[in-house]
């Protein structure tokens, strides 16, 4: 190989240590040079409905992918986006291939660690549900009562440590059995999360599975990388403004058939 | 191979597996009794009974005889309260035992009682016997005594596939397993005990199997 002089190699390697050691460093997209490019790139889940899956035409659609429209929109701007699994949605945005995360991403503090949140844009969590004549307020009522759960669930594993003993909680092998079981009414009350849920409503069935209490609440946010004040405030205040004026909420009307809580 | 094994959670979760291990034991003896029962007045209608009760036998037999077990399971806890009836899933898993082992054993003893020559009834008739009576003692024990092995087998065979209840949250063995390993996340060694109080329970069914039916066939039993 008479071409790989060690002086090339060398080159190369040059060349490598600056990708590595530059790229993350030069090419952070704060908020004008996304205006200037015209593009906004946004991670987006594809295989968790209703945040965001393929439709039959094939365009990615979704809660996520909804709230990205709406942020491309107000920053005037179009929208590119990228599907992301939920193992490297965090890596895309650290190597900066996308603007924003929007990727029904929860808050934790090994991810602030590592990347900026804005404000909650989407509820996520786990609660206890049951129609409406099932008066069920706070975990001490649910004593005496059956509960549905899908086994080795996140609220399987909580509600089990806070349950009256006098309940009995009944554990199926996965969300389906959970469902079916409410539906047929082999329990008048299941612990699962509000997606979930949501799904159950969408069917119409006789008997909806109503918020009671939480559990666990985890909402969703927008990631972005780190020192960027001036999109992280745009992002928060198209955010804010869009709670204000009832578009988030008509976006969790048409993805979850709930309103967006109160507090989020 | 950096796995170790850690058996130390069998303390904590003994109560579920004994609670597991009490409901398997109650729905395959109960099942057993009424679903044997139901095998052998099914067997006699298709094989003595009135012609017109024979097609609708055969076809509960054929019915279940050609669909999974877990199915009939799922029609009977999710499908009937449909239709407004409810059970608890402890009930639907014994009505599902009952009606199974009730199909398989009409045909097992069935072919014990085809088995049994005109004669024999002739000569019980011929004793001033009436037909019932015939039935019970002359066809029916020599039947039974013909095919029990076979019964035995599909007793052991209805118990070991009982563990698909814990797919309606009955909390038999299978269900005890699953919740353990969901907490545990041993899945070897939760699913090694599990095996192991299966076939501690088959062997000693059988064995029960054996005694019943020497108590059933005291006299021919040494010919076995």
């Amino acid at each position: 190989m008479p071409f790989l002089t060690r002086r090339a190699v060398v080159a190369a390697f040059a060349a490598l240590a600056a990708v590595m050691v530059g790229a993350p460093h030069s090419a952070r997209a704060e908020l004008a040079d996304i205006t200037t490019r015209g593009t906004l790139r946004v991670a987006v889940p594809q295989d968790f409905p209703p945040f965001g899956s393929v439709g039959l035409d094939m365009t990615p659609q979704g809660y996520d992918i909804d709230v990205a429209k709406l942020i491309a929109e107000k920053l005037g701007v179009k929208i590119e986006l990228t599907p992301v699994t939920s193992a490297n949605r965090i890596p895309f945005l650290q190597t900066n291939k996308v603007d924003l995360v929007i990727s029904s991403l929860g808050k934790n503090p090994d991810r602030e660690k590592v990347i900026d949140f804005s404000t909650a844009y989407a509820p996520f969590f786990n609660g206890v549900f049951a129609p409406d004549n099932v008066a069920v307020t706070k975990v001490e009522d649910l004593s005496g009562k059956t509960v549905g759960v899908t086994r080795g669930s996140v609220e399987d594993l909580e509600l089990t440590k806070i349950i009256p003993a006098d309940a009995t909680v009944k554990r199926y092998d996965n969300n389906n059995g959970t469902i079916s079981a409410f539906l047929s009414g082999q329990v008048q009350v299941v612990a699962t999360g509000n997606v979930v849920a949501a799904a159950i409503i969408e069917k119409n069935p006789p008997k909806k599975p109503l918020l009671k209490f939480l559990i666990k609440n985890s909402p969703c946010f927008v990631g972005m990388n780190k020192d960027q004040p001036n999109l992280k405030a745009k992002v928060d205040e198209i955010i804010a403004a869009a709670k204000a004026d009832g578009t988030m909420n008509a976006i969790a009307q048409k993805w979850l058939k709930t309103d967006l809580p109160k507090d989020l | 191979m950096g796995y170790v094994f850690d058996y130390s959670w069998i303390g904590e979760y003994s109560g579920v597996l004994l609670k597991g291990l009490w409901l398997t034991v109650w729905l395959i003896l109960v099942g057993a009794t009424f679903g044997v029962a139901l095998g052998i007045f099914c067997a006699w209608v298709r094989a003595l009974g009135p012609k017109w009760a024979r097609p609708i036998v055969g076809a509960y037999v054929e019915l279940i005889r050609n669909t999974p077990f877990l199915i009939q399971l799922f029609f009977i806890f999710f499908g009937l309260p449909s239709l407004g009836v409810q059970m608890g899933e402890t009930q639907a898993a014994l009505l599902a035992m009952i009606i199974n082992l009730g199909a398989y054993g009409c045909e097992i003893v069935r072919a014990g009682i085809q088995a049994t020559t005109k004669g024999q009834f002739e000569a019980g008739w011929s004793l001033g016997l009436s037909r019932i009576e015939t039935f019970r003692h002359v066809v029916l024990i020599p039947a039974l005594q013909r095919i029990w092995p076979a019964l035995s087998s599909q007793i052991v065979i209805v118990m070991l596939g009982s563990a698909v209840v814990s797919q309606i949250a009955a909390e038999d063995i299978s269900y005890a397993a699953d919740f353990i390993q969901s907490r545990t996340f041993r899945a070897f060694e939760t699913y090694i005990v599990a095996t192991l109080i299966y076939l501690a329970l088959a062997i000693l069914l059988r064995q029960l199997l054996k005694g019943v039916g020497w108590v059933l066939f005291p006299k021919r039993s040494a010919a076995r």
